[in-house]
């Protein structure tokens, strides 16, 4: 009797929901497996669905935020052993998703926490708020390869924000199928946007691009590189996460300092009266 | 104004004979914001006026001054030197202009008629059975009737706050009409009692009924409730004219009355009506003051400015 | 007519030395390379004294002080006494406000009803709000144990000198940082007071260090490697200049840059309170904000009676000398920006909007322009998108609460936003979708020490004020 032939998997791109080939045609072969290499125009056409889904998703409640976020720590947990097979450590697949649980209870509380009423010397309501910065391009940390993703892009989202994600190029495959958990977790497509292949590539084109808000270049370590990302977002004042640095402790409490340096405070006046 | 203003400028007139018609226009003007009323009205106070502009608007407030007396304990002999007063109220000085009206009951009105006769100076007087206007209507208007026969040039009616503020516009309008309709030819103020009317946006709904209804002037106070004439209820009222204007062509006076104690605070109505509603109000004609004391702080101030001494009390008569 | 006779306030109260150096380390030295420049009263275009330019070296002298000071002093002091320290600042800031406000007045051109009434009472209470901070940082939601980040550079502009000065120095003293702040070159005077202050109130030497200068100064501060913080309030471009200046270190940054911002008029908006805030939106303090209501967008079917009103009350604006108690319009800043200002309104002319002024006499010497709208404008125009940090405004028209929205946001800017309107839930639906950090609802221009003020977009980012602008001078 023959061995069963196995149906292998193409490892592609995540795009506004769907899973397209990078549109250059390329890719890359990593752990036996070839990876789109996305282009500077499938960066754009990320980009480009992140704006479209802000709206709605930075538009929907908190609540509903909050429970789309927990429903993929579910869909994690249902995945836990193909994440395991891709060669992440179980105990770090365990702490990837209870990280996912702690940023999901966020939907909901960061607008108390870090907003609230200012005492104003005047007959005036006075009352900040924290909102989404908009689009957020992210450079993903090289390791660990889940943990490391999942703690950038849900601080990043449970506000409000979309995503483009430059996943690590050494681990696509973690990156691809966490992927695969938001395409099935009731997360609007747009929402979370994944790009394989090289950083030089694609990170470069967002961090210039003039419709993005926000560039989080945790995962870069070349330091020119970093300086070169930088610069570029400078031209529309994007706000920055700068690189972690390379002892960086990913399972240490992460503060809230990732969620709201993507935040906007907003404050608004009303006088009181008859 | 605008075209669409203009055009509404014949309808106004048709408003007072339907109650729906009447809520649906008071209740369509714009809003006050009551911390931006206040607000202006502050920082109108802040203007700093001085020297030759002091003179003049101390001047030119003693001729707005309505003199006020409104006491029970009011009899001829107070209310003929109260009279002879507003004739002369610095006999020191000569050059000191008379003041715009002498304000009082209309027992009183004789009295005062005689002093006045043929002088320039109003008699005015406080009908329809002040302050609280609890009379009937017929009592009110022959009140009315009886005081202008007796000489007054100017009648003070009071709204009836209660109508006003249970929404019944019609019968505050028609009782001013009939009120308007007794003076004949004397000048009608309307008194709003802007203490009693609770809101910005009320002062702005009674300042329009009241001149819809006709009223010549629109009046802040009896005096005789706690809260009366305010700067930001005045700045209202003179936006209230200035649009009125605009809408129909006519305008109307305004009287602040009550609390306004010293010359500070008049020259602070006075810079609120010249940056308000202009130079067209500054006029007795166009603005009065409510008041009583007034007029000595005024008459002290004015003697300051022509001797640089300041001025004692013990040297104004106290009528 | 009522005409008001002059009221000008006594300069007597004031007494500006006829050279400054800079303030190094606790004391006045002079430049290493004995540069110097001159700040005129924009009134008048009198010179009102000569200022030391720092260099390189001067700002590294500085830089080092403060270092020192954080280092000796101040990081190591109990918050309980740094507290103390801005709380005597904050009273000797009132006792002495007459002499500040004159001052501010002389060099920066503002009415002294503003500087006397808005910046002097501001300034002071930023003081008075951070000083309290300073011992209950373990408190203010940033962790159990923030920490300051040493020395911050900050940078900050001409159009409200003093209270910039107050917004920088404020929380970065509370959260335990030394300064090295550089004044806007045309308005140097208030802060060279301050640092009198400063000593005034025993503040250790080198805690606060003022340079002065143009942009090279400016540069050399922000780009100076012993910084671990830098603030910046100015123009978006410089803004921008400085984020690249910063890629790549260890400096925190917080920019407050410029602004476009619109004030939405509905048609059911209290008229005269919303023209009252549109004037207050655009002519307070020459248009020198960055937060002004420079785009006036207002509901078509009021359109002309709100234009109307706008007119009528833009005529009673008193243009004229800074220190008449009764101005309300003073000099344009410099000659620079006064430049700009013209250049901007000529291509509103000749981009087809209407421009409107009313009738004022503007004085022969100094800086002047005359309060102004245009009429006609839309989205394309150069005044519609252009910041013109000047008495301008351009008025368009919208239809729907929806076009208002979308026109608001059409704009690279993001610092501020106003609405006008009675009805409450509309004023929650706009604010809701209006990309601007500060929104005023039926009011315009307040500011308050408690209250977070800060940008959105290209208008920068970080917040200043409340317990949010302790964040920028922390390390959290």
């Amino acid at each position: 009797m023959s061995e069963r032939v196995a149906v292998r998997k193409t490892y592609k791109l995540f795009i506004g929901g769907k899973f397209p080939r990078s549109e250059s045609g390329r890719s890359y072969l990593v752990q036996d497996s070839n990876v789109s290499l996305a282009s500077r125009k499938d960066a754009r056409d990320a980009v480009v669905a992140a704006r479209a889904a802000v709206k709605g998703w930075a538009g929907a409640t908190a609540y509903n935020r909050g429970q789309i976020l927990y429903r993929v720590a579910e869909m994690l947990e249902g995945r836990r052993e193909q994440f395991v097979a891709l060669g992440v450590p179980a105990d770090e697949v365990d702490a990837a998703i209870d990280r996912w649980v702690w940023y999901a209870g966020w939907a909901d509380k960061l607008a108390q926490v870090y907003g609230g009423a200012n005492p104003v010397a005047g007959p005036y309501f006075n009352l900040s708020a924290p909102e989404p910065t908009g689009v957020v391009a992210v450079v993903a940390p090289e390791a660990p390869a889940l943990l490391g993703l999942v703690s950038v892009i849900a601080p990043a989202i449970v506000t409000g924000n979309t995503v483009v994600v430059a996943a690590s190029p050494a681990a696509p495959l973690a990156a691809v199928t966490l992927a695969e958990v938001l395409a099935t977790s009731d997360l609007p497509g747009g929402v979370v946007n994944i790009l394989t292949g090289k950083i030089t590539e694609t990170a470069p084109t967002l961090a210039a691009h003039m419709d993005v808000n926000a560039v989080d270049l945790t995962g870069v370590t070349d330091a020119e590189l970093a300086v070169e990302l930088e610069v570029k977002a400078a031209e529309n004042l994007k706000r920055v996460l700068r690189p972690a640095p390379a002892d960086h402790d990913w399972r240490s409490d992460p503060g809230l300092a990732r969620m709201t340096t993507l935040l906007e405070t907003k404050t608004v006046w009303h006088p009181k009266g008859v | 104004m605008t075209a669409t203003a203009t055009s509404a400028r014949s309808d106004l007139s048709e408003l007072g004979r339907s109650e729906t018609a009447l809520r649906t226009f008071l209740h369509g003007l714009p809003g006050v914001d009551q911390v931006g009323a206040e607000q202006r009205a502050a920082q109108l106070g802040t203007r700093s006026i001085k020297t030759t502009a002091k003179a003049e608007a101390i001047d030119l407030a003693i001729r707005m001054v309505d003199l006020t007396t409104l006491e029970g304990a009011d009899t001829p002999d107070k209310v003929r030197a109260l009279a002879a007063k507003a004739l002369r109220p610095d006999p020191a000085d000569p050059s000191c202009p008379h003041v715009g009206a002498v304000c009082v009951y209309p027992a009183m009105v004789p009295h005062v008629a005689e002093v006045l006769a043929g002088s320039g100076v109003h008699l005015a007087s406080v009908a329809t059975a002040f302050p609280s206007g609890q009379a009937p209507l017929e009592i009110k208007l022959a009140d009315v009737r009886a005081a202008v026969a007796a000489g007054a040039d100017e009648i003070d009616m009071v709204i009836n706050r209660g109508a006003f503020l249970a929404g019944r516009y019609s019968e505050v309008h028609d009782e001013i009409v009939a009120t308007k309709e007794a003076c004949g030819d004397a000048h009608l103020k309307v008194i709003l009692e802007t203490g009693e009317l609770a809101t910005y946006d009320n002062v702005r709904r009674a300042s329009w009924l009241a001149m819809l209804a006709g009223g010549d002037f629109i009046k802040t106070s009896t005096g005789k409730v706690p809260v009366a004439a305010t700067l930001p209820v005045t700045l209202v009222m003179l936006e209230a004219v200035r649009d009125f204007r605009a809408a129909t062509g006519r305008q109307v006076g305004v009287k602040p009355a009550g609390g306004i104690k010293n010359t500070k605070d008049a020259i602070k109505y006075l810079v609120m009506v010249n940056e308000t509603v202009g130079a067209d109000w500054l006029d007795p004609d166009w603005f009065r003051f409510g008041a009583s004391s007034l007029l000595n702080d005024l008459l002290m101030q004015r003697t300051k400015l022509t001797t640089g001494v300041y001025a004692g009390p013990d040297y104004f008569t106290l009528d | 007519m009522f005409e008001y006779a002059p009221a000008p306030e006594s300069r007597s109260v004031v007494d500006i030395r006829p050279s400054y150096g800079l303030f190094v380390d606790g004391t006045f030295v002079d430049p290493s390379d004995g540069g110097s420049f001159k700040s005129v009263n924009p009134a008048s275009e009198e010179v009102l004294a000569e200022i030391a330019e720092a260099g390189g070296e001067d700002v590294d002298r500085a830089v080092r002080a403060a270092r020192t000071a954080y280092e000796k002093v101040w990081g190591p002091m109990p918050g309980r006494d740094r507290a103390k320290y801005l709380f005597r600042i904050a009273r000797i800031v009132q006792e002495r406000s007459r002499e500040l406000a004159v001052l501010e007045s002389l060099d920066n051109g503002k009415p002294i009803r503003e500087s006397r009434d808005v910046d002097l009472p501001l300034v002071a209470a930023h003081f008075f709000y951070y000083a309290g901070w300073a011992d209950k940082l373990e408190h203010a939601g940033f962790g159990a144990n923030p920490r300051p980040l040493g020395v911050a550079a900050q940078v900050i502009p001409w159009n409200f000198p003093l209270l910039m000065l107050a917004w920088k120095i404020a929380p970065a003293l509370a959260a335990g940082n030394t300064v090295v702040l550089k004044p806007a070159e045309t308005t140097p005077l208030t802060a060279l007071l301050f640092a009198e202050i400063c000593q005034q109130a025993d503040l250790p030497a080198g805690v606060v260090n003022i340079v002065t200068g143009a942009g090279d100064t400016g540069r050399a501060l922000v780009e100076h490697p012993g910084v671990d913080k830098v603030a910046f309030t100015g123009s978006t471009e410089v803004g921008r200049a400085i984020a690249r200046a910063v890629a790549g270190t260890r400096k925190k940054l917080t920019l407050e840059l410029g602004g476009k911002a619109a004030n939405i008029v509905f048609d059911d908006a209290p008229v005269d309170q919303a023209v009252e805030g549109i004037v207050n939106g655009i002519f307070f303090n020459q248009g020198h904000v960055c937060c002004a209501g420079s785009r006036l967008l207002v509901q078509e079917s009021v359109a002309d009676e709100v234009l109307e009103s706008l007119k009528r009350r833009m005529a009673r604006l008193r243009v004229g000398d800074p220190l008449d108690k009764n101005t309300d319009v003073g000099a344009i800043n410099s000659a620079e920006q006064l430049a700009r200002i013209r250049e901007l309104s000529e291509v509103g002319a000749a981009e087809g909007a209407q421009r409107w002024s009313p009738p004022c006499e503007l004085p022969d010497r100094g800086f002047w322009f005359a309060p102004t709208i245009f009429t006609g404008v839309t989205q394309a125009h150069r005044i519609a998108r252009e910041e013109i940090f000047g008495p301008v405004l351009s008025v368009l028209t919208f239809r729907t609460p929806a076009e208002a929205v979308e026109k608001a946001n059409n704009t690279p800017y993001g610092l501020s936003a106003g609405i006008w309107t009675d009805k409450g839930s509309r004023i929650l639906w706009t604010a809701d979708r209006l990309r601007a950090g500060v929104v005023w609802a039926n009011t315009f221009n307040k500011f308050d020490p408690t209250s977070p003020f800060g940008g959105y977009k290209e208008s920068g980012y970080g917040r200043e004020g409340g317990r949010h602008g302790l964040e920028g001078y922390l390390n959290v």
